[in-house]
């Protein structure tokens, strides 16, 4: 709470949001299409703004979307809702170094700003330079904007880009991933735990429905990890 | 009486409740990891885990953009490792995806 006028919050907000500029504008042009597909669904403007700000998941907003008829199958959204979004908990529980020794309602309120995007800019960060969760707060205002905007823009134009696949846009988001990706790359004991996470995400993803790959992948390598022998120091990111 | 017409309180009810559901993941996750012991076993599978997440996001979706998305992964790779710079190395990735779709 000390720290809420602090101006290093303020810079640090500052910085997590230009960090995530370039990726927010395939955010906005994505929310272009959800806004539209939800215009053609019945979706008040303002039901889809409240969505986004409460929910602000994107792909499970699709689902949502998608699964939009009269009379709305709550029970179904939810379930399907909660399925695509259970990679949220891994992604929370790794947030765990950034959120140290922070109180249970700063961790509540910084907490829901957490997208795929601005969690993979900050943890790429975290062991490279100072970052705080202010940093993440910053990413997340800045994809939260892109998207409402994004949305709104679809909703109340039709869709700003009709076929984002046709400019690489969907690429955008591997894109970043993969260049992020070397930043969490701590040596050769990783090489045997990112083989087995890249083979289980692979198999996975075309047995099973959905996003259970990202979890499979992720909890099996991180397991490997774990009971692999220990050779040197294991460089974590618990400073 | 009117099937075709969705209620305004199940529209509010469906938003609300995937909103929580979301919501109690993310929390949910922060406070059970900090749960676990900070040491051995698990504190090795928690260092491990934001790169296996990550690793897991991209690979089924590199493999599903085809061949220009492999082409470009790998470019994108190239460059973050070369120059250390994301912004660039994924900007060169879209071009490459794009440029590959316009050819055909």
């Amino acid at each position: 709470m000390s720290t809420k006028n602090n101006p290093e919050t303020w810079h640090q907000i500052r910085l997590g949001f230009t960090a995530n500029l370039v990726v927010a504008a395939s955010v906005a042009a994505y929310g272009s299409v959800l806004g539209l597909l939800a215009a053609q669904k019945g979706l008040s403007w303002l039901q889809l703004l409240i969505m986004n700000l409460s929910v602000f998941a994107g792909s499970s907003q699709f689902v949502m979307v998608d699964m939009w008829l009269p009379p709305l199958p709550i029970l179904e959204i939810t379930l399907a809702v909660l399925i695509i979004n259970m990679r949220y908990l891994l992604i929370g529980a790794s947030l765990r170094p950034l959120f140290h020794g922070r109180s249970f309602i700063h961790k509540a309120l910084h907490i829901h700003l957490v997208a795929d995007e601005n969690w993979a800019i900050t943890m790429g960060r975290l062991h490279r330079e100072p970052t705080t969760t202010a940093f993440l707060l910053g990413g997340g205002l800045c994809i939260q904007t892109a998207w409402c905007t994004g949305t709104l823009l679809g909703h109340r134009l039709g869709a700003v880009i009709n076929q984002p696949e046709q400019f690489g846009l969907d690429f955008a988001f591997v894109a970043v991933f993969t260049a992020l990706v070397f930043s969490f790359w701590r040596g050769r004991q990783d090489l045997f735990p990112w083989l087995i996470t890249g083979l289980v995400a692979i198999i996975s993803a075309q047995l099973l429905p959905g996003k259970w790959y990202i979890l499979c992948g992720g909890i099996t390598g991180a397991l490997v990890s774990a009971f692999s022998p220990v050779n040197q120091e294991d460089k974590g990111y618990d400073a | 009486m009117m099937p075709d017409l969705i209620q305004q309180q199940d529209v509010w009810l469906t938003i609300f409740a995937a909103a929580m559901v979301t919501y109690g993941l993310r929390l949910g996750g922060l406070l059970l990891a900090e749960r676990l012991p900070r040491t051995g076993r698990f504190q090795r599978f928690m260092n491990a885990l934001p790169g296996t997440i990550l690793l897991s996001l991209i690979i089924p979706s590199a493999l599903a953009a085809g061949f220009w998305g492999w082409v470009a992964t790998l470019f994108t790779a190239a460059c973050s490792l070369k120059t250390g710079n994301v912004f660039v190395s994924m900007l060169l990735g879209m071009a490459i995806v794009a440029g590959g779709r316009l050819l055909g």
